[in-house]
C-alpha cells in the first residue's frame, strides 16, 4: 500500500472559547483519490482544513501529509504540500497583480528569477489564466478569480489540493469550467462542499462530518442515496434529483 | 465589482514616459518637486521654466489638456486657504481696485499657488503614465521600507473589496427605506462605519490566514531587483538637473 497524502488519526481540537470543533477525526486520503467532505454547517470542515497544513494544531491525535509529521519543525514543506484554496478569492488574492500573487508560494518557498517564472506560467497555463497574468485581480470575473486563486496554490507544486466550497458563488457555467479544470489536473484532492451533486460530479469517495467525527466513509453515490444517513447529517440533494435515480 | 476609481488616475498610452521604468519617474518626480518648492517665489521666471518642462512631459506623453485640467481640481482646497491669504496677512498694504490686500499675504497666495499647482502638474503626469502596481514596484526598487510597500500593496488591492462591501450596505440600508433627514437618524451610518471596520478586520486575519497557508514567514518574498535602464536614469537625471539648476540661478539671481 502507498503512504497515504492524508494520515489523520484521532484528532481533537477545541477553540479558545472552548467550543469543541473536531472531537476524534481518522481519515486517510490515498494518492491520486479526490474526495469530497459533506456536512453541515458547523460540522467542523473549515477547522479540519486548517488542520491540514498547521494553521490549527490539534490537542490530540496526529496528522501527517505524504508521510511527514504536522510539526512546527516542517511547516515550509507541509504548506508546500497542502495547497488550500480559500472559499473566498478575495481573500486569497492579495497581491496587486495576478502574476505577483501567483508567485507569491513559490517566491516564499526561496524560488527565483526564471524559476520562478516558470512557475508561475506553468500554474496559470494549468487553469487556463495565463492571459490574465498582468492583470489585477479585481478587475477579474468571480469565475477568473476563483481559477486564479487556484494557480496560487498550483505554483507551489502540491501534492494535495485542498479546496472549500470551489463553487459557491459561481454561475452554472462557471461551476462547469471549474470541474472541467479540477479533473483535467489529476491530482489528489480533497473537496469542503455542501453542493452535492458537485461532489457526485468530481470525487468518486465521499465523506461525512457532523459534529467533530467523520461519520460515514464511501462512495459519493451510495452515501447520497442513503437517505437515512443523509437526513440524520441535515443533507439534501436540491429539488428535482432523485436520490434511488443516482 | 465596483472596479476601476484606483485606475482612474492612469491614461493608456505608448509613449516613452508610459515605457520608462517606474523607479526611474518617482524618482525624477521627487527631485523635480523638491526643487520647485526650493525655488524663491519671487523667480517668476523660474516658474515659467518649470511650467515650460511640465507642459513638455506632458505633450510627450500625450495627456489632453482637458484630463490634466479635471485632476487639477484636486488642488482646489488647498487654494481656498491661499485666496485668503491676501485679505488677513498683515504688513504693507496695497489697493487693487477696492481692496486693500496684505503684499505678504499676496506673496505667500502667489507661492502656494504655483507651487502646488507645479506639484500637482508633476504628479498627474506621473500617476497618468504609471499603473499602480507599476509605482509599488519601483517603490520597492527605490529601496522604500518593504513594510509600507506591502501596506500600500493591500490597500491597492482592497480598497474596491471594501468600497463594495460599503455599497452594499448603502443599498441594504436604502433598501428598507433608510433616509436619514435629522442628526439623531445618522446612528445608523455610525454603525455601517463599525460594521464595515469590523468586516474589514476579519478581512485581514483571512487573508492572513491564506498568506500562511502559502508559506508567509513574516516578510514578503523579495521579487524584482532589476533597476532602471541606463539611458533612462540618464534622461530623468537631466530632466532633474534641469529643475535644479533653475532653482540654484533663481536664488543666485535674487
Amino acid at each position: 500500500m502507498s503512504v497515504p497524502t492524508v494520515e489523520a488519526t484521532g484528532l481533537v481540537f477545541s477553540y479558545p472559547d472552548g467550543r469543541r470543533a473536531l472531537s476524534g477525526v481518522d481519515l486517510h486520503v490515498h494518492p491520486g483519490e479526490r474526495v469530497a467532505v459533506l456536512g453541515p454547517n458547523g460540522a467542523g470542515k473549515t477547522t479540519l482544513v486548517l488542520h491540514l497544513n498547521g494553521i490549527l494544531t490539534p490537542e490530540s491525535g496526529t496528522i501527517r501529509i505524504g508521510g511527514l509529521q504536522v510539526a512546527k519543525e516542517h511547516l515550509v514543506e507541509i504548506r508546500r504540500r497542502v495547497g488550500i484554496v480559500f472559499q473566498d478569492p478575495d481573500d486569497q488574492l492579495f497581491m496587486p497583480t495576478v502574476r505577483a500573487d501567483v508567485a507569491f508560494g513559490p517566491a516564499n518557498l526561496g524560488l527565483r528569477d526564471e524559476e520562478l517564472d516558470a512557475r508561475v506560467h506553468e500554474a496559470l497555463d494549468a487553469v487556463g489564466m495565463a492571459d490574465r497574468i498582468d492583470r489585477t485581480p479585481h478587475h477579474l470575473s468571480f469565475g477568473e478569480r476563483r481559477l486564479v486563486a487556484i494557480a496560487t496554490v498550483l505554483a507551489m507544486r502540491p501534492e494535495i489540493l485542498v479546496l472549500d466550497e470551489p463553487s459557491a458563488n459561481l454561475d452554472p457555467a462557471g461551476r462547469r469550467e471549474l470541474a472541467d479544470v479540477l479533473r483535467s489536473l489529476d491530482m489528489t484532492m480533497l473537496m469542503v462542499t455542501h453542493d452535492l451533486p458537485y461532489a457526485l460530479a468530481l470525487c468518486p469517495r465521499a465523506v461525512i462530518l457532523n459534529g467533530g467525527r467523520i461519520v460515514a466513509d464511501g462512495p459519493t453515490r451510495e452515501i447520497l442515496r442513503d437517505r437515512e444517513l443523509m437526513a440524520a447529517n441535515r443533507l439534501e440533494l436540491p429539488y428535482g434529483f432523485d436520490p434511488s435515480a443516482l | 465589482m465596483a472596479g476601476g476609481h484606483v485606475h482612474a488616475l492612469y491614461r493608456h498610452g505608448t509613449s516613452p514616459l508610459h515605457r520608462m521604468q517606474p523607479e526611474v519617474k518617482l524618482a525624477a518626480t521627487l527631485l523635480f518637486v523638491v526643487a520647485v518648492v526650493a525655488a524663491p517665489r519671487e523667480a517668476f521666471w523660474a516658474f515659467g521654466a518649470y511650467a515650460a518642462i511640465v507642459i513638455g512631459l506632458m505633450i510627450t506623453a500625450r495627456l489632453p489638456a482637458g484630463f490634466v485640467g479635471r485632476r487639477l481640481l484636486i488642488e482646489i482646497p488647498f487654494l481656498l486657504f491661499a485666496v485668503f491669504l491676501p485679505f488677513v496677512g498683515g504688513g504693507e498694504r496695497t489697493d487693487v481696485a477696492f481692496l486693500s490686500l496684505s503684499v505678504e499675504g499676496l506673496w505667500a497666495a502667489w507661492n502656494i499657488l504655483a507651487k502646488a499647482t507645479l506639484g500637482a502638474s508633476a504628479s498627474i503626469v506621473l500617476a497618468a503614465t504609471t499603473q499602480v502596481p507599476e509605482i509599488l514596484t519601483g517603490l520597492s526598487r527605490l529601496r522604500a521600507p518593504k513594510a509600507i510597500v506591502a501596506i500600500m500593496g493591500f490597500m491597492v488591492r482592497y480598497l474596491d473589496v471594501v468600497i463594495g462591501e460599503l455599497n452594499r450596505m448603502r443599498i441594504a440600508l436604502r433598501s428598507r427605506g433608510y433616509a436619514p433627514r435629522r442628526l439623531g437618524e445618522a446612528g445608523a451610518l455610525a454603525a455601517t462605519a463599525g460594521t464595515l471596520f469590523i468586516r474589514s478586520y476579519e478581512r485581514g486575519e483571512r487573508v492572513y490566514l491564506a498568506m500562511m497557508a502559502r508559506g508567509y514567514a513574516g516578510s514578503m518574498p523579495d521579487l524584482d531587483e532589476r533597476g532602471g535602464h541606463a539611458v533612462q536614469w540618464a534622461a530623468a537625471s537631466g530632466f532633474a538637473a534641469a529643475a535644479a539648476t533653475i532653482t540654484a540661478t533663481a536664488w543666485v539671481l535674487r
